[in-house]
């Protein structure tokens, strides 16, 4: 593990390096798109799989059972969130995760309640080795699809695998306690993916091309959450203004 | 462990999880853009469309919407009623030749109205199928500020179980009345959404505008 932190950081250190102040990204900018929706084809292909509603079923599955799954899932992901935070200089966000991550955890049986923030006002605040890469001035870089992972970018990837190396659950647990803890993750993400269905899958199988719908779709909400905000105003789109748009 | 765990989870889990506990920074910038705009309105009010009216179109327009989903329609009846919000609030001609991009300008006057009216049909039974996640959803009209020549409104959408999240409609009056022309969610833009929609159908039917329109009759 200290082998796998090591090689991290100096794969960040590089990039870090070469990286210069990062204005905010716009457009798509996709060199891999080859490969890139060969991956595609192969996520569809799991999903279609392991996932996506038979017929008759509904895609969206929501109820008691699948939220507590979901929750105790991103309850065991809040330290790293939180270790992020501080990464980020964001004392906030980390002071709140760190009382969600206690209340959930004592009150919340586990995580399998959220008391954290239906009654103390305490949601959980998102974040990840990408973000605090962004944080740092790390360029976005291309977009990548990930295998089984999705839609990236190669700032998120090596984010994505920096946070699964820190893990800081599994340095604390040990055996099967960080088995168990890992397997309750998974399952977070399957439960994730299943009361999200309706709009994974209107994604997946309903776009005349869903990589590019996927792609579109995770860039703008990826650069929404790092930026907070949607566009510079300069860059707003004006279909009036829009040559396409001219009455001929 | 991942924090995305499956393909795609990423765009809507973090979504939902995210919603507006970041916000503050956003809100603080928001507020001192509408400040700005304000005092910059003040001396000659050059713009027919303010602040007020496009809050109040956009309210209007969230109520429908609440009392659409209320309802309890389904199916083709929910759809004909979201069809009809859309036309009345929404300037769906220049949506539409929005999403059509550049194939606009070589299409007919007939083939620019067809194409309209298709994709009337296609957006109200695309969302209106996923209105099933809106149920019990309340939308609370909070600021709107100006951006070039339009008026972004925003909307915090609670859903059940769920932390708030911000919901932005943009609205013009260039089309000789107040309508919005696009909804971004969570950064995630309608309009470019849909432009990217309508063109891989139409590069799947080899730039054929009259195939693209018969089968948006029926698509969403």
């Amino acid at each position: 593990m200290a082998r796998a932190l090591g090689g991290a950081a100096v794969v960040v250190l590089a990039l870090v390096g070469c990286a210069a102040q990062s204005e905010s990204p716009t457009g798509i900018n996709d060199p891999y798109e080859k490969t890139n929706r060969q991956m595609h084809a192969f996520n569809k292909g799991v999903d279609e799989a392991l996932f996506k509603a038979r017929p008759g079923q509904p895609r969206t599955i929501d109820n008691g059972f699948v939220r507590s799954v979901s929750n105790v899932g991103s309850n065991l992901g809040l330290p790293s969130k939180v270790v992020n935070s501080l990464l980020q200089g964001r004392p906030e966000p980390a002071v709140k995760n760190t009382f969600r991550f206690l209340i959930n955890s004592t009150i919340g049986l586990g995580g399998i309640f959220d008391p954290a923030g239906s009654s103390f006002s305490l949601p959980e605040t998102d974040t990840d080795f990408g973000e605090t890469l962004a944080v740092w001035g790390v360029r976005e870089g291309a977009y990548v699809e990930l295998p089984v992972f999705g839609p990236s970018t190669e700032r998120d990837a090596v984010g994505t695998v920096v946070d699964m190396a820190m893990n800081p659950v599994g340095q604390v647990l040990k055996g099967a306690d960080a088995a168990a803890a890992s397997t309750a993750r998974v399952a977070g993400k399957v439960a994730d993916r299943k009361i999200h269905g309706d709009i994974v899958e209107s994604i997946l199988y309903d776009s005349a091309d869903s990589y590019a719908q996927a792609r579109l779709l995770y860039l703008q909400n990826r650069r929404y959450q790092l930026s907070g905000q949607e566009y510079n105003d300069a860059q707003a789109w004006d279909p009036y203004a829009d040559p396409y748009q001219q009455q001929q | 462990m991942p924090r995305h765990g499956i393909p795609m989870l990423t765009l809507t889990s973090s979504s939902n999880e995210r919603g507006l506990s970041r916000a503050g920074g956003r809100r603080a910038f928001l507020r001192g853009g509408a400040a700005l705009a304000a005092t910059a309105m003040l001396p000659g009010a050059a713009f027919a469309l303010n602040d007020t009216q496009a809050r109040a179109l956009i309210g209007k327009a969230v109520d429908d919407v609440n009392s659409a989903i209320d309802s309890g329609k389904t199916g083709p009846a929910l759809y004909a009623l979201f069809e009809s919000i859309f036309v009345k609030y929404a300037d769906v001609p220049t949506i539409a030749r929005s999403a059509l991009g550049v194939a606009s300008r070589s299409a007919s006057p007939a083939q620019m109205a067809a194409f309209t009216t298709a994709f009337r049909g296609y957006i109200s039974r695309k969302y209106g199928k996923r209105f099933r996640e809106f149920i019990g959803a309340r939308f609370e009209v909070a600021e709107a500020r100006q951006v070039k020549t339009f008026y972004e409104v925003k909307t915090v959408a609670y859903l059940r179980g769920q932390s708030p999240f911000e919901v932005l409609w943009q609205v013009s009056d260039k089309s000789g009345k107040d309508l919005f022309f696009n909804i971004i969610i969570e950064g995630v833009n309608m309009l470019a959404a849909e432009r990217t929609e309508i063109g891989s159908m139409l590069d799947a039917r080899r730039g054929d505008v009259n195939a693209l329109i018969a089968d948006l009759k029926t698509a969403g």
